[in-house]
């Protein structure tokens, strides 16, 4: 009896899970076709977790992509064509992920998409971009095998060219953590803890090696699982390591739940991690126990470049729900890259809009050759589709905000 | 330093918690033979039941004193409501049904309690910040705070008026004599519905009194919270003997301490690092369920009828 209900259990939660995954929006308006004269509409498609888990970073991205199409319609960027978003919520799930690919791709009025949040659904959707000749572009992306493929450490080599991103990758990400933590702020015990996703891992896994490279002591690691909310084992160990730093690989929805118990233990060391725990909710969540933390972040500070001070200004206006500051104007340039490529393909063919399966694989290769100041600066691809903006920001929280403490661009030296 | 005696607490107070839910499944279960598994759920909602008299209710600013007494109370009428409600609404016109369609019934609920809350309640898709007692306090090698001592001192207390109410009130024999024999008891004058209501109030009142303690000591709750709980909670309750009260907070206390030593030390046994920390807590949690079930397949204290209730 128990075992046949714990089968049954799993089995209607799998039923539920992917019958909610099959109801998104399926209002497909429009077409790829290009009737005479009238207005065109086409979609860009948005997948990140818009519920639950990482859903503040999340729809951050949701709303930057859409501001981006809004400033596009209004200035009538592409004549005869206008632009809207399909956002599909992936709950931070691979399996989910695929599907809502599979789903964009198949719907005829996608001409791209922007994409998603976790470098851990990215490599499930790949492959489904790269069979449709579709564009995808990652604001948030930073694993580096995702451009560079498995063996990006020795042999280089883009896996798929259908996949951008204008996040930088781990590998600076990483080196530049460890640099700030050996040498800016002295610590020389760290220990390190990651949640073994594809993000999470790799970043921790480079920090590691780096920060020993530098000569830092790891004194200490451990994993964690997505989900968990007692760490008062692995607190414990942490204390017992004399660890002067944490450092930890993976997401705020468990970064702000170990940070708590850190400090309520009375282990009074800054917890250091990276984009994906750069959100608000972390403050919020942890309160005066995320004082003193830290985290990379890609770009440089949002509200010091003169170009997003009225991206801001309109999010905040609009209400919109969730967090811009992480990836928000990382979504802004990756719509605006895919809307001006469309441009330029409308160019290419005597300003007609192409069928939607020639568009496709113009938009991918305009992508590619993409050249434009955006929010977070200059807006360009190297030949493995990585962003050529290197730039990398560490915060702090003072006060119950972050601020900047250093802007600068890693040396990988 | 010795972590050892650190480590225990924190495998007792976590295993207290798992105990104070685990009484929800093993009463229910001593009754009517249903597993319900939309506890982890009510026990979700009580913790939104305290959230909102927390920060909807009360002024701002309340001393906490005042504020966790409120808190529970606001938590415990939800929750209980909730089971009730459950039990009156979803599982009572399914009683004598084949035993499969109360389960389904239950796995559905427990879905439905979930996304009820997630659109409802206002900011529900992520965690929402709960009000903690953090204060900490120093004994020995041993550092606790303030929730900590909560959850450990309401687990005695009401453990202690459980034990109290089965045994020797009126309701409580009423309950025991339901568990052994619903007919027969009928026969006798009880009012056997009113005896299962009385089950799941109690259950959804000690998931409460956990989720008030859950949403101190960790700070934030979320719609989710209820899932992994429940299904450690209902694995505490088969670990103790499913059915007997005091196995459900054994269970819980020994699950607890299990899952904390074996994430704590097992990475330290040489050969055996890439199997310890944290990540593997759950399996070694499950290892031991394995284990004690291949051994005593009716539990640690398995269902000893007379105590049963």
């Amino acid at each position: 009896m128990r075992q046949r209900s714990l089968v049954i259990l799993t089995s209607v939660l799998t039923t539920g899970a992917l019958t909610l995954t099959a109801c998104g929006s399926r209002d497909d308006n429009g077409g790829g076709d290009s009737g005479g004269g009238d207005t065109t509409t086409l979609t860009i498609g948005v997948d990140a977790p818009l519920s639950g888990e990482n859903s503040q970073t999340g729809l951050g991205i949701q709303y930057g992509a859409q501001i981006a199409v809004d400033d596009a319609n209004e200035k009538n960027l592409v004549p005869g064509v206008k632009f809207k978003i399909k956002a599909l919520d992936d709950k931070a799930q691979p399996a989910t992920g695929q599907s809502n690919a599979t789903d964009l791709t198949g719907d005829q009025s996608v001409v791209g998409a922007v994409g998603p949040l976790n470098s851990g659904v990215a490599q499930s959707m790949l492959q489904v971009f790269s069979a449709a000749n579709m564009v995808q572009i990652s604001p948030a992306n930073t694993n580096p095998e995702l451009t560079q493929g498995k063996n990006w450490q020795t042999d280089k080599k883009r896996p798929y060219k259908t996949y951008f991103r204008t996040s930088t990758t781990d590998e600076l990400q990483g080196s530049y953590a460890a640099d700030y933590a050996f040498n800016g702020l002295k610590k020389k015990d760290a220990f390190v803890v990651d949640d073994k996703q594809t993000y999470g891992a790799g970043l921790a896994k480079i920090f590691n090696e780096q920060y020993k490279k530098l000569g830092g002591k790891v004194v200490g690691t451990d994993h964690v699982n997505t989900g968990d909310k007692d760490f008062g084992s692995l607190v414990t160990k942490i204390k017992n390591s004399k660890a002067d730093l944490l450092y930890y690989g993976g997401q705020y929805d468990e970064a702000q739940l170990i940070t708590k118990q850190l400090k309520d233990a009375g282990v009074k060391i800054p917890l250091f991690a990276g984009d994906g725990t750069f959100s608000t909710t972390y403050i919020e969540t942890a309160g005066a126990a995320a004082e003193g933390d830290l985290v990379t972040a890609i770009g440089v500070p949002a509200d010091t470049l003169p170009a997003a001070k009225d991206f801001i200004a309109e999010y905040k206006a609009k209400g919109y729900k969730g967090d811009y500051g992480a990836y928000g104007t990382y979504a802004y340039d990756a719509t605006t890259a895919i809307i001006n490529a469309v441009k330029a393909a409308v160019d290419a063919n005597d300003g007609k809009l192409p069928e939607m399966n020639e568009l496709r694989p113009k938009v991918v290769d305009e992508v590619q050759k993409s050249d434009f100041e955006g929010l977070t600066g200059k807006v360009s691809f190297d030949e493995y589709g990585d962003t050529t903006n290197k730039q990398l920001t560490v915060y702090q929280v003072e006060k119950g905000e972050w601020k900047a403490v250093k802007t600068g661009t890693a040396d990988l030296g | 330093m010795n972590t050892l005696p650190q480590q225990l607490a924190n495998g007792l107070l976590l295993g207290s918690m798992y105990g104070l839910i685990a009484i929800g499944y093993t009463m229910v279960y001593g009754i009517v033979q249903l597993i319900n598994f939309a506890h982890g759920e009510i026990f979700m909602t009580g913790a939104f039941g305290a959230l909102t008299v927390y920060f909807y209710i009360l002024p701002d600013g309340t001393s906490m004193a005042i504020a966790v007494p409120l808190m529970l109370l606001g938590g415990a009428i939800v929750a209980i409501l909730i089971a009730v409600g459950a039990e009156r609404f979803a599982y009572r016109p399914l009683r004598g049904a084949p035993r499969l369609a109360p389960l389904i019934t239950a796995i559905g609920l427990s879905l439905a309690l979930q996304e009820v809350v997630r659109n409802f309640y206002p900011e529900a898709d992520g965690a929402r910040p709960f009000p903690g007692l953090d204060t900490t306090h120093d004994i020995g090698s041993i550092t606790i705070k303030d929730a900590d001592i909560f959850l450990i001192v309401a687990a005695i207390l009401c453990m202690s008026a459980l034990a109290w109410f089965v045994r020797k009130s009126r309701t409580g024999r009423a309950m025991q004599a339901t568990a052994q024999d619903p007919d027969t008891a009928q026969l006798m004058g009880i009012d056997t519905n009113r005896i299962i209501v009385i089950a799941f109030a109690i259950g959804g009142f000690f998931a409460a009194v956990a989720a008030v303690a859950y949403g101190l000591k960790y700070g934030n709750v979320d719609y989710r919270m209820g899932f992994l709980m429940g299904l450690k909670a209902f694995t505490a309750a088969v670990l103790g003997g499913i059915g007997n009260i005091y196995g459900a907070m054994l269970g819980g206390i020994v699950l607890g301490i299990a899952e904390t030593l074996a994430s704590a030390y097992i990475d330290e046994i040489p050969g055996m690092q890439q199997l310890g920390g944290q990540s593997w807590a759950n399996v070694w949690a499950f290892c031991l369920l394995i284990l004690v079930l291949l051994v005593r397949p009716q539990g640690l204290l398995g269902e000893r009828v007379a105590d049963r209730a």
